[in-house]
């Protein structure tokens, strides 16, 4: 067989399905053993920031943008929510499995391409951030928010911001040569990325450069998009939406490309 | 005609920056025998292995495995391959159950079999009564022959063994040597790297000795031991500076000496007719011929 024919048959086998739902499956049986917790926490936490912040500084802030502060923090928790549920598990996850646990040598050692390995643990992640990603709306209608359809939405956009963000933890993972390099993601990126993405505050408060600069903020996209699929979509959001997809395919690449590095010799 | 090879490996070269861990290694594996890689640390067996499942990508050389090129075609090779690593990976959380399962899938074995071929890889370890054990629970023996199993779940053609029972108790070893000597009578093709000789001697057909990326002698283990140690071996044993006497007086003879600890060995100590001291006769062994061939110093 000439080299030609060889790469032609060899790219006609990346991607495929049953490579990438094997992997999944691992994960699926693995978060049977962890899920509870996940559950505890990802309802804990919202709502002890929307008692903190929606009842302790709603009391001197009514309203944003024309919603009860409550409900304008509640919303974008959904995007808190999202990005720590994905970049996290992502990185603190692949990199246990990569450097303590040899998982991935023993699933490269199957017919698993990195590619494939990489995009099923983003494909995990992104549908498990996508749905916990939903339990900051829940708890806020706890504490007045309606109901409407758009919120049914809010799961896709939320899987889709954590495709990016996971894709994101498993380049980070890749990167990094010990663990305690995290701290360097996380006060550096993780942490401003957070802050600056109109979860507690509106952006168009700001000074105009960080106004421009929040447009490369995948989670301010993720804010944006949460609130108007709870109160109403607009045009914008079509931008939005492409920034976001733009986010995941280029985070999915690097992630594949570093990990790849990474695992094979 | 000569059967055909399960493994083909043609002038294979892997760098490590200025390391040269596999320095144009030839080897071959029969289909249905079981070979031997057998070398100290370092020699190359580790990424001899990598290599096999494109898991380290070589700077030259051939590879075939299976009939497939490799890296090119590796995943179809993959497929056929069960690999049995060094390090323990298992999911410690999950059941030695959950944990055939999930490889049943990611080796494709069809969704309706799946079960019957858990059953049979837990029946292989001996685990059916602790396959909804979590792993975390089971003793390292058990933990070893679930590792082992889980490189069988699909019915591989061929097997890679790396260091199959480092670290093991002699009683776990011996029953992981019955498991993998059952399997070659089956017919799978296997490869084993050890660096315990006694291994190689018991469940190799063929033995390829490594050393310094290279393989520096290969055939049937009694085989090696005629052609480089010989028949008989003598041990002379005796305070240090007795042996040093003892080792110069027999390299001036003309034997082939080696250290072996607290002894002096003298090799092919057959034809003596009394001119070499007292000392206790025994039969040479592969560990004569590998430290011979490997040196005396571990580096």
């Amino acid at each position: 067989m000439t080299a030609t024919a060889a790469r032609l048959r060899r790219r006609l086998h990346r991607l495929e399905p049953a490579a990438i739902t094997g992997v999944m499956s691992r994960d699926v049986t693995n978060f049977k053993t962890f899920w509870k917790t996940t559950t505890f926490s990802s309802i804990l936490d919202p709502t002890i920031y929307l008692l903190a912040f929606g009842l302790g500084l709603g009391t001197i802030v009514a309203a944003v943008q024309g919603m009860e502060y409550v409900q304008y923090v509640g919303t974008g928790m959904v995007a808190t929510a999202i990005l720590f549920s994905s970049v996290f598990s992502a990185m603190y996850g692949v990199f246990i499995k990569h450097r303590f646990q040899h998982t991935y040598d023993a699933i490269l050692a199957a017919p698993v391409d990195v590619e494939e390995l990489v995009t099923a643990e983003i494909a995990w992640l992104g549908l498990r951030a996508g749905l916990y990603g939903a339990a900051p709306l829940l708890v806020t209608m706890l504490f007045g928010l309606d109901p409407s359809w758009g919120m049914l939405v809010v799961p896709l956009i939320g899987a889709l911001t954590a495709f990016g963000f996971a894709g994101l933890g498993v380049f980070a993972a890749a990167l990094v040569s010990k663990i305690d390099h995290f701290s360097y993601i996380q006060s550096a990126l993780i942490t401003p990325l957070f802050l600056v993405s109109g979860t507690f505050f509106p952006i168009d408060e700001l000074p105009q450069g960080a106004q421009i600069a929040s447009n490369f903020n995948p989670l301010y996209h993720c804010v944006e998009l949460v609130r108007h699929a709870v109160f109403g979509f607009e045009t914008v959001d079509l931008f939005h939406f492409g920034a976001l997809i733009a986010f995941a395919l280029i985070a999915w690449r690097l992630a594949i490309w570093k990990l790849e590095q990474r695992l094979i010799d | 005609m000569q059967a055909p090879l399960a493994i083909r490996l043609r002038g294979v070269t892997k760098r490590f920056g200025e390391i040269t861990a596999v320095d144009g290694l030839d080897l071959d594996v029969p289909e249905g025998t079981c070979v031997g890689l057998l070398g100290p640390n370092g020699a190359g067996k580790s990424t001899t292995m990598k290599m096999l499942t494109a898991q380290a990508i070589a700077d030259a050389g051939e590879i075939q495995v299976l009939g497939f090129e490799v890296p090119a075609d590796s995943k179809q090779a993959r497929a056929l391959c069960g690999v049995v690593p060094q390090l323990d990976n298992l999911d410690v959380e999950l059941t030695a159950r959950q944990n055939l399962a999930v490889f049943a899938r990611l080796y494709r074995v069809p969704r309706a079999e799946r079960r019957a071929a858990v059953d049979r890889a837990l029946a292989i370890a001996n685990l059916g009564e602790r396959a909804d054990t979590p792993v975390d629970k089971l003793s390292g023996g058990m933990r070893r022959r679930l590792l082992i199993a889980r490189g069988l779940v699909h019915r591989p053609r061929l097997l890679l063994l790396d260091e199959p029972t480092v670290g093991l108790d002699p009683q776990i070893r011996q029953e992981l040597w019955a498991l993998i000597d059952a399997l070659r009578s089956e017919g799978t093709s296997i490869l084993m790297s050890t660096h315990y000789i006694e291994e190689a001697e018991r469940l190799a057909d063929t033995v390829a000795i490594m050393d310094r990326g290279r393989v520096v002698a290969r055939g049937r283990p009694a085989e090696l031991v005629r052609e480089h140690a010989g028949v008989q071996t003598l041990e002379v044993y005796g305070p240090p500076a007795r042996l040093v006497e003892v080792r110069e007086a027999a390299e001036s003879a003309g034997y082939r000496v080696r250290q072996t600890g607290t002894a002096i060995a003298i090799l092919g100590a057959e034809g003596a007719n009394g001119t070499l001291p007292e000392g206790v006769s025994r039969a040479a062994s592969l560990e004569d011929v590998f430290v011979l061939l490997t040196g005396e110093q571990v580096e």
